[in-house]
């Protein structure tokens, strides 16, 4: 031991430069290599085909809901097969619909907006970005995917059990959630399986976010300040903190509706409740304990899907605009208060739960003030472009679509926001044309913007470009046509969570259905040119350079795709900030974070 | 060498185990508002006597906390003359027998734990019995479950202790220790919980 000790920051990071040496080795085997991997690429990867796997199921549930919203009375091919109960004759009842919307939600909140753009570009890139050769707890890491996929199982299982998915939505509301077959089918064994899922779900998201966290915090290269981590990571650290909250909490609650459910207790059931003529063996919970437990964990679950989103396009907007981010630390602080004040608002979910007027105000505010953040990161974005001579890439095409979508999504917010317009608006399509876009859409584009900005570091190969920019034009025309109208039908009255609108004061709203139902087919049809794009790519794509897209942060200074360890044993020495564009470097109008420091007097 | 260090090495698994208590605390917290909820919310809420037993259980768990601080600095203090002494071979410290009387103490613990849940049974109170009971269950179940962690983690720094030429499991230790006196520190506020709100 020396007798001057090295501050503490440089004793860590010697510990782990040692420690991470003799641990981390390449794999040999198969299994080791590609299924049970500990590197945080190959987990990353995995994230991502499962979201893809997930993603193509929820979107083929919406089809079909949107096909029987549109077309009541028509029978879909295959159907009575697959549901011969509830959907016989190929017509679905309102039960199946509900089944269905309850599993789409479900996959497409859990199971595609928090594993792609949180976990999937999570993990393969913010350990690159600090400059780490690995998360800091691999085994962690690879049970977190492995968890995440059984909670997929698990809730695909819904779908095998007698009595079918539950139909309790994606929010599951006590006390339909909690009192068994008696509150319709699929409230039975379909119900349980998907708390048990979520419960599993929230496990693995917690390690994942421990991982996160402690990665960022600990195992960044010498030079990375946490004022230098590029906007990306900056994203999906304060994401990770996000999520360990909210998943802290939507765990318990999970645990408390399994024991209603299965050992009799009383959490969420009220007393002398009958439901089918059966007097329920409950007494004295609270429904709304269960709303409140669920929307603390909900709305910031909203800010765990878009956030990064926030991330990838403040990382990517500057590196195709050739320019700095426009106010560096407004957009990180911006970031932050987001995360802070997402823990304040969860309540503006339940104004019509019959709350106190007072407290509906109380989450009114905060739900008003959260969108000064937010607005300010649009204006970042728009005055960093703004006078630049941007690169039209997919990549920064799908960036201005996502601040499109968001915006056009985050005005109905507004709306909504207040509880005297929301009393009316909230059970309406208005709804789910705003958290659609705002959250949906918007997040969607992020992940896809991510993916072709992304790719040629992942897999080694450039995608298409062409493909690309058909894929976003075609997609932004489907998802305006899409959502823009539900706000329409909400505004006219039209309910949601209905499964047809034929025999009452909502038939004239049937055109209109039938319209978006059109324009929901196209925009999953168009996928299809992306899907194509994905595979060709993958395997005939033109090879990638290091860094194709002149950018600076560390994962473009190393090989596409990455070695093992990703920087080959090297570990590297971060000089620069990560915007340092438009001046002259050694290798063009731009310096890498990783270069070597600039002779003083001179500026990028 | 002016001073000896017998602190705990920072590393990432401690950074781990910091936010491994920050996501316990929340979970916790989320219980006792569900239960303070809970308890307004119905008429059914029926007083619960607590089971004598869980003193005694108080005192095996914060007597393992000593016995694993008493076994930590003595294993630190053999470390360090290790490394000054150059000394090569099987390692053997009597720190490594207090870390085997705390993990006795924690399973002793539980054991206590387990008594307490038959003599509630015995009473006729199980977990869905009444609102307060489920509470019982519910926290005594998880923190006992938690413990089971740590006993785990200080299983894996035997181990680790046994295999030579492995490096000494500090990091490790140190993590497992602070986890370990955190669910000393959660027990008490449980048992403060149950005592006044059951």
């Amino acid at each position: 031991m020396s007798d001057t000790p090295a501050p503490p920051a440089a004793r860590r990071r010697e510990t782990v430069e040692k420690v991470s040496a003799l641990k981390h080795k390449p794999p040999t085997g198969f299994l080791r290599t590609h299924v049970f991997s500990l590197d945080h690429k190959v987990i990353g990867k995995q994230y991502l085909d499962l979201a893809l796997v997930a993603v193509l199921t929820g979107m083929v549930l919406s089809w079909l809901m949107r096909f029987h919203l549109a077309y009541p009375d028509v029978a879909i091919p295959g159907l009575g097969r697959l549901a011969p109960t509830r959907g016989a004759g190929g017509v679905m009842t309102p039960e199946l619909y509900l089944s269905l919307m309850t599993m789409h939600g479900t996959i497409m909140v859990f199971f595609v907006l928090t594993t792609a753009p949180f976990a999937g570009f999570g993990n393969f890139v913010l350990p690159i970005q600090v400059g780490a050769e690995d998360m800091a707890f691999p085994r962690f890491n690879m049970m977190s995917f492995w968890v995440t996929c059984v909670a997929f199982l698990v809730l695909l299982a819904a779908f095998f059990v007698p009595d079918g998915p539950p139909l309790s939505g994606w929010t599951a509301y006590a006390p339909l959630s909690a009192i068994g077959k008696d509150a319709g089918p699929g409230q039975g064994g379909g119900q349980t399986l998907w708390a048990l899922s979520i419960a599993i779900f929230c496990v693995g998201q917690l390690l994942g976010s421990l991982n996160f966290i402690a990665t960022t915090l600990d195992l960044r290269a010498r030079g990375m300040s946490l004022m230098r981590m590029p906007y990306s990571t900056w994203a999906w650290f304060i994401t990770s903190v996000i999520g360990l909250i909210a998943f802290s909490v939507l765990l318990p609650a999970c645990i408390l509706l399994i024991l209603d459910r299965v050992a009799g207790t009383s959490f969420f059931v009220p007393a002398g409740l009958v439901v089918s003529d059966r007097l329920q063996p409950h007494s004295g919970g609270s429904p709304l304990l269960w709303q409140h437990l669920f929307w603390f964990f909900g709305h910031p679950e909203v800010y765990i899907a878009i956030l990064p989103g926030f991330g990838i396009v403040s990382h990517i907007l500057p590196v195709f605009a050739r320019k700095p981010l426009l106010g560096p630390k407004v957009a990180v602080g911006c970031m932050a208060a987001i995360g802070f004040l997402s823990y304040t608002v969860w309540g503006h979910h339940m104004f019509l739960s019959g709350m106190n007027p007072l407290s509906a105000t109380l989450f009114s505010v905060p739900t008003l003030i959260i969108t000064i953040p937010a607005t300010i990161m649009v204006l970042l974005w728009i005055g960093t472009i703004y006078g630049s001579r941007l690169r039209f890439t997919t990549a920064s095409l799908f960036c201005l679509g996502f601040v499109s979508v968001f915006v056009s999504g985050g005005i109905s917010g507004f709306f909504l926001a207040q509880p005297s317009i929301d009393t009316y608006l909230h059970g309406t399509y208005f709804v789910v044309g705003h958290f659609h876009f705002v959250m949906g859409v918007a997040a969607m584009f992020g992940i896809f913007a991510g993916t072709y900005f992304w790719f040629p570091k992942m897999y080694g190969r450039m995608m298409n470009e062409t493909l690309g920019k058909i894929h976003f034009t075609l997609t932004l025309i489907g998802v305006y046509a899409t959502f823009m109208p539900m706000h329409y039908l909400g505004l006219a009255g039209n309910v949601r969570r209905y499964s047809a609108f034929t025999d009452d004061y909502m038939k004239g709203s049937q055109p209109l259905h039938r319209f978006i139902t059109m324009a929901a087919l196209f925009t999953g049809a168009v996928q299809l040119i992306f899907l194509v794009n994905l595979v060709w790519s993958r395997l005939r794509g033109a090879k990638a350079p290091d860094n194709p897209w002149q950018a600076t942060s560390l994962e473009w200074s190393v090989p596409s795709p990455p070695p093992f360890d990703n920087f080959g044993g090297k570990h590297p020495v971060v000089a620069h900030g990560p915007d340092e564009y438009g001046g002259t470097g050694p290798e063009g109008d731009f310096v890498m974070q990783a270069a070597p420091a600039l002779a003083p007097g001179r500026t990028a | 060498m002016d001073t000896l260090r017998l602190s705990p090495p920072s590393s990432p698994a401690r950074t781990g185990v910091w936010i491994g208590i920050a996501t316990i605390t929340l979970s916790f917290a989320a219980y006792t508002s569900a239960m303070i909820v809970r308890q307004g919310s119905g008429a059914d809420w029926q007083h619960v006597v607590l089971p004598r037993i869980l003193y005694f259980n108080t005192v095996l768990l914060l007597a393992s906390s000593a016995t694993l601080e008493v076994g930590r600095r003595r294993l630190e203090v053999d470390w360090a003359l290790e490394a000054i002494e150059g000394r090569a071979g099987a390692f053997s410290s009597p720190g490594v027998v207090w870390l085997w009387a705390t993990m006795v103490l924690g399973l002793l613990f539980i054991a206590g734990q387990v008594i307490a849940w038959r003599s509630l049974a015995a009473h006729g109170l199980f977990l869905a019995s009444n609102p307060a009971s489920d509470f019982f269950y519910v926290f005594t179940a998880l923190h006992a479950l938690h413990l089971l962690g740590g006993v785990t983690a200080l299983g894996y720094v035997l181990v680790r202790l046994r295999a030579a030429g492995a490096g000494a499991p500090r990091t490790a230790l140190g993590a497992a220790s602070l986890y370990w006196h955190f669910m000393d520190v959660l027990w008490l506020y449980l048992l403060l919980v149950l005592t006044t709100r059951l």
